[in-house]
């Protein structure tokens, strides 16, 4: 247990976290009452398609619409034109990221170029959805084809296709006047590589390639519009942050914050990449052009080929090691896709790719480069799966050619509390080493494989997890309970583990609380749950609005004794009076009270904490290999992840477990694979492949609780980073079962197949 | 004095020093003085004088700040200027 800091109490004996309770919105889950944004249908509505770009890189000539809007049944089309268009830098704050406002609208409807195959150029409303995509063939454009480019490394260089004909590369802030794909570069550097080097026994440094990837969130974008004849817009939407999509409807239209308001329904998936808003300002402005709301829903087609996937990337690592087995440096370079428009997450994957480790000498390069393909969203961890596989398989290596385990390896090199992150911050109160000795200790580990083409792999990861913004407010009911609204979207169960931590405080069972979602209207400015951050802010929003509730109760309780405020205390639900014994009334009973003191309490908070702790996962994985056809089967699979405390430990291991589930899809088989003509060419799931409950084992969860120093109960983030290491795990065992080392993603049956027969040959056998 | 710490690729600024004692008590105190010492640090840490530049993120002894230029800040503090991360 950690000690108390100025933050975290150090509570030891909690009497709901901890406790796995049913969760609150169980029952409309698995009973199919809970309400998603295609249950939703409006009197009048209408339905919209979009026309898009059959092209990877092209300039838009001209469009006609003139035969789409003749067709009967269509109430409006929209193009570009509709949308207000802003100053060249014209910037936004949107409290959470800045962006140039013309991108934001380009990127809901092409201007002048489309920059990708499936962009969005035009858009139908029609009385009922056949008629719209009907006429979305009779709208006409005409394209002047450009030059595309995919390939990350190809686009770097000098005589590339240019995404942006105007955009020059950044470094670190400073504007070079060099025109190029690369948007920006930056350098993070720690103590002297070259003599780190130097003094490196065994040095391994290898290449890697990984493709773009999706979320793959069972649930597609959709909205509906209403855009009243008073001016205000409501927005029904799948989305994870309401008001960030409020920003972003309020900027692309230039409408005030004030006269939008966004309900969020139930989210089937995100992981990410339902941060953007793509349909909402479409649905909007063919809205308020037809009088009628808007209803469009992305098919999987469009999910895949228009919406945000994740980085593929380019990535080199160079380790060295003493031959006692110290790492001595690091030099690292990545090079990520960040699609149409700037902002892969790079940063994220060079912050936190040598995070587990102690190296006193380490570089990190890293590049963010358009290309010709989607425009890249978050994806769980954003950008520290690539890097962690790359820096996994590189530190299994030098393991290998020290011949030390790779745990004890690890173990040896571990980052404690105090240790300096390549990055520069010295590490808080953090876990990797209890994780890593979780794993040792572990059955599985010890467990002896069996089979002529097994192995197993282990590898590490980190992620930083994040704070933000976030509200909460609660009013008391006569009987005791508590209706609580926040302001996060409820992706993983959040409901649950916020109300969890307003029930702690109060003492009250949290089935006493009902969570709601709120809508923009309804709570405070809440950021995106994103970046593993609800629990821990939006949680820490409901542990405030309960202290406000108790605090304002302890005064009621004052009045109706008749003594002053500080003669009261609460503990385990009941009111006290420190003076007289004989005055107590319970949490309950004192709500009953509450008319006859004043009124009503209603409690409420606001947060904005630093302080979110980073989290390590360990995964450890079996493979078996079929020689004949290169498919890797995964036999077990364990994760050892350090947690915090765990609110509600049912959905932390699902988020374990769900983590590694995408981790092994990622490793294995999921892949964006672009023709020559910059044409997706497996824009469905049946041919974009993701794992199913089939291709997994039950994946075992070790939960290791080492609370975080900055919140008051200890929570971590703990959504993110049990996707980070399964792919180099997975590489690593495969490497154990046949020998050979597969540094590109996916491992597919082909490429495995492959590297058997460059080390083997055809004929031979692994 | 709070140490500021240089990324790499600002060093030029700083005649290479990779980290440089300032005064102040809140970011932007020591933000102003590295200016003052440093000119031309500010314009590549901030937009606009009000905020951080974007895509940019400041670790105060080892923890990123979700208050911006207010945030206090002790004598003997290490900041960091490092890379936002945005999450999923």
């Amino acid at each position: 247990m950690a000690t108390q800091t100025e933050d975290y109490l150090g509570i030891t004996d909690y009497k709901v976290v901890g406790t796995r309770p049913i969760r609150h919105d169980g029952v409309d889950k698995v009973t199919g009452r809970a309400i998603y944004g295609t249950d939703l249908n409006l009197p009048d509505m209408l339905f919209a398609k979009v026309l898009r770009s059959p092209h990877a890189h092209a300039r838009i000539l001209s469009i006609d619409t003139s035969k789409a809007e003749a067709l009967p049944g269509v109430k409006g089309v929209v193009t570009s034109a509709d949308l207000v268009q802003s100053a060249e830098d014209e910037m936004a704050d949107l409290g959470e990221e800045i962006v140039r406002i013309k991108d934001m609208c380009a990127a809901v409807l092409a201007h002048e170029k489309v920059l990708f195959q499936g962009y969005p150029v035009a858009a139908v409303a029609a009385s009922n959805i056949h008629i719209a995509e009907e006429a979305l063939d009779l709208i006409d454009v005409v394209y002047e084809v450009l030059p595309h480019v995919l390939d990350v490394r190809e686009a770097m260089k000098d005589g590339a296709p240019l995404v942006h004909e105007d955009q020059k590369t950044k470094s670190l802030g400073e504007q070079t006047d060099k025109i190029s794909n690369i948007s920006s570069h930056f350098r993070t550097e720690l103590g002297d590589v070259k003599q780190g080097f130097e003094e490196a026994d065994f040095i391994v440094e290898r290449e890697f390639n990984t493709e773009m990837v999706h979320q793959g969130y069972i649930e597609p974008q959709n909205a509906t519009v209403h855009w009243n004849a008073d001016g205000v817009i409501t927005v029904w939407c799948s989305n994870q942050g309401a008001f960030g999509v409020r920003d972003q409807v309020s900027k692309i239209l230039a409408v005030p914050v004030s006269k939008i308001k966004v309900v969020p329904l139930e989210i089937g998936g995100g992981f990410g990449g339902k941060i953007k808003a793509y349909l909402e300002p479409i649905a909007a402005v063919l809205s308020k052009k037809t009088g009628h709301p808007v209803k469009m829903i992305m098919t999987r087609t469009e999910v895949l080929q228009a919406t945000g996937p994740t980085s593929g990337s380019w990535i080199r690592v160079k380790m060295g090691a003493t031959k006692d087995g110290k790492l001595v440096a690091a030099e690292c370079e990545l090079v990520y896709e960040s699609g149409a428009f700037a902002g892969s997450p790079v940063g994220a994957g060079a912050r936190n790719m040598l995070v587990p480790y102690n190296i006193a000498n380490a570089v990190v390069d890293g590049y963010d480069v358009t290309v010709n393909k989607p425009s890249t969203s978050a994806y769980r961890a954003p950008g520290t799966t690539n890097a962690v596989f790359a820096a996994e398989v590189v530190v299994d290596e030098l393991a290998e050619l020290l011949g030390l385990d790779p745990i004890e390896f690890r173990l040896m090199n571990s980052a404690k509390e105090g240790t300096r992150r390549a990055d520069g911050p010295l590490n808080k109160r953090i876990g990797h080493v209890e994780c890593l000795e979780a794993v040792r200790d572990s059955e599985h580990y010890k467990s002896k494989l069996e089979g002529k083409h097994v192995g197993r792999g282990v590898a590490s990861g980190f992620w930083g997890n994040g704070g933000g913004v976030s509200s909460a407010s609660a009013s008391v009911n006569a009987d005791g309970t508590i209706n609580l609204v926040e302001g996060s979207a409820d992706i993983g169960g959040t409901r649950t583990s916020v109300a969890m931590q307003m029930a702690e405080v109060l003492g009250i069972p949290v089935e006493d609380i009902r969570p709601q979602v709120g809508d923009t209207d309804s709570v405070g400015y809440t950021g995106v749950t994103g970046g593993s951050r609800t629990t821990f802010a939006t949680g820490w929003a409901a542990y405030k609005c309960a202290q406000d509730i108790k605090e304002q109760m302890s005064a009621r309780a004052s009045i109706m004794w008749e003594i002053s405020e500080d003669d009261v205390e609460f503990d385990q639900a009941v009111f006290r009076s420190k003076s007289d014994p004989s005055k107590s009334i319970t949490f309950k009973e004192m709500a009953g009270k509450l008319d006859s003191t004043g009124g009503p309490v209603m409690g409420r908070a606001t947060v904005k904490p630093s302080g979110a702790g980073g989290a390590f996962a360990i995964v450890l994985v079996d493979v078996d290999v079929d020689p004949e056809t290169g498919k890797v089967d995964i036999l077990r699979a364990s994760i050892f992840q350090d947690v915090g405390t765990a609110i509600y430990p049912p959905y932390v291991e699902g988020q374990m477990q769900g983590g590694v589930a995408q981790g092994i899809g990622w490793a294995l088989n999921e892949e964006y694979v672009y023709d020559e003509k910059g044409v997706l060419r497996n824009s469905s799931l049946l041919d974009y492949r993701m794992p199913t409950c089939l291709d997994l084992p039950m994946i075992e969860t070790h939960m290791i609780e080492v609370p975080n120093p900055g919140h008051p109960y200890g929570v971590r983030g703990v959504g993110e980073v049990p996707i980070c290491p399964p792919p180099a795990a997975v590489a690593n065992a495969i490497y154990r079962a046949v020998g050979v080392r597969i540094n590109d993603l996916p491992m597919s049956p082909g490429r495995v197949l492959k590297s058997m027969w460059a080390k083997n040959g055809k004929n031979g056998s692994a | 004095m709070p140490q500021v710490f240089i990324p790499s690729l600002m060093r030029k600024l700083t005649n290479n020093q990779e980290m440089v004692e300032v005064d102040g008590s809140t970011l932007r105190e020591v933000i102003n003085n590295m200016e003052t010492q440093f000119p031309g640090f500010k314009a590549r840490v901030l937009y606009e004088d009000t905020r951080l530049a974007p895509g940019l993120a400041a670790a105060i002894d080892g923890v990123v700040t979700e208050e911006g230029l207010r945030t206090q800040v002790s004598p003997n503090c290490e900041i960091h200027f490092v890379t936002q991360i945005a999450g999923g």
